[in-house]
């Protein structure tokens, strides 16, 4: 029986992550949305707030970020075999897909139609991220050196062109240095487990 | 053994690429060249093919430069390469991540780091935007911008991104419904 649901389960986590690499253009970040609502509210496989520590992690790891994030999370629900089947889920559709183009279209990309999907999407990337972003943000901007700390590392990425390890390990040394030197707020930040209220 | 060289050659790409996607391209483009796998023109297809198909942008590569230099079994082999380093490296990291996921220290570093990912994000969506509402090509001609600002802003995207807002804010509706109907209206207007 128990080998029966947890067929079921590792069944769910490839379908899950099929979709999402069905439908995550523009890089590691277009993730997001999906998995918000796939993983986060469908599956309830991942809380809110533990979003952004998936993302950390993908972040501050080499290789791609929605490989990097799959495994994470595929560890979380299933360990070492929910791992390499949300991996495999992630990376067929773009696999199967780059084949068939590979083997039927020399120029693919000059296609008018396929030009004119892609200006459709683009857009809605943007929106799709955004959207992503704020509701991220509710989840885990708990306090003002939050805020400081989200804006600080926008100007940092945009403007400066840091790259992404630098700035969260940036981050990790901020919440280091709290820990250290104040401890009236650590416990504060603490006692409320890092999250809001 | 051409498939070794692909496998060797996309472990290396995905062991030493911090970033993803974009970060990823100048070292592909390294190991291609020192193998002769692709043209250079071949390669700046593979960008934009990478770009307007879904997954991640290093998969497609791999896929793409594996097929053009093996066939079927190369393209897989590469892929299979670009994929094993995250996957060695993450369970490892996971394993300790849920061991000390709540101890004291740990939660402070992530209370620092937590809102710098927010912060990645967003600065994610500004480059998505940067490259999607101002056209092409027109943004370094000063001449032109100040003759005629308007021309640079791609008010189509700027319609769509609208559209997207309020499909995903007031009506809520699945992101996966949202890229297939911006692909759709994408189609109609310019057909």
């Amino acid at each position: 029986m128990k080998s029966k649901s947890q067929l079921k389960l590792l069944l769910e986590i490839f379908t899950v992550f099929f979709k999402i690499g069905s439908f995550t253009f523009g890089g590691g970040f277009a993730m997001i949305p999906l998995i918000e609502k796939e993983v986060v509210e469908n599956k309830k496989w991942v809380a809110e707030e533990e979003v952004v520590d998936v993302f950390a992690v993908a972040q501050s790891m080499p290789g791609a970020i929605a490989i990097n994030s799959a495994t994470f999370i595929g560890y979380k629900i299933s360990g070492k075999i929910g791992a390499i089947i949300a991996t495999t889920g992630v990376v067929l559709p773009s696999f199967l897909i780059i084949t068939l183009i590979a083997i039927f279209f020399s120029r693919f990309q000059d296609a008018v139609v396929v030009k004119s999907v892609f200006s459709g999407i683009r857009p809605a990337i943007v929106g799709l991220i955004s959207t992503a972003a704020i509701k991220v943000a509710k989840a885990s901007i708990v306090d003002k050196t939050g805020i400081m700390l989200a804006i600080l590392s926008i100007v940092l990425v945009v403007i400066l062109d840091i790259q992404a390890v630098f700035i969260i390990l940036g981050g990790a040394a901020v919440g280091l240095t709290v820990y250290c030197l104040f401890p009236e707020k650590t416990a504060k930040i603490l006692s409320n487990g890092g999250k809001k209220d | 053994m051409i498939y070794l060289q692909l496998l060797a050659s996309f472990i290396k790409i995905g062991l030493f690429s911090f970033g993803g996607g974009y970060a990823m391209i100048p070292l592909i483009q390294r190991e291609i060249e020192s193998h002769g796998w692709l043209s250079a023109s071949q390669f700046v297809d593979i960008i934009a093919i990478a770009e307007m198909t879904p997954g991640p942008i290093a998969v497609n590569s791999a896929t793409f430069v594996g097929y053009k230099a093996a066939g079927f079994w190369g393209g897989l082999v590469a892929t299979i390469g670009v994929a094993i380093p995250s996957l060695v490296l993450i369970l490892v990291v996971s394993r300790y991540f849920f061991k000390f996921q709540h101890h004291p220290v740990n939660k402070m570093v992530f209370y620092g780091i937590r809102p710098v990912i927010v912060g990645l994000i967003f600065a994610a969506a500004i480059f998505v935007a940067q490259t999607t509402f101002f056209n092409e090509g027109i943004t370094l001609n000063l001449n032109h911008i100040f003759k005629n600002p308007l021309s640079i802003i791609d008010f189509k995207s700027i319609f769509i991104f609208a559209l997207t807002l309020i499909g995903l804010i007031k009506f809520k509706i699945n992101p996966i419904l949202i890229i297939v109907l911006s692909g759709i209206i994408g189609l109609l207007i310019t057909v």
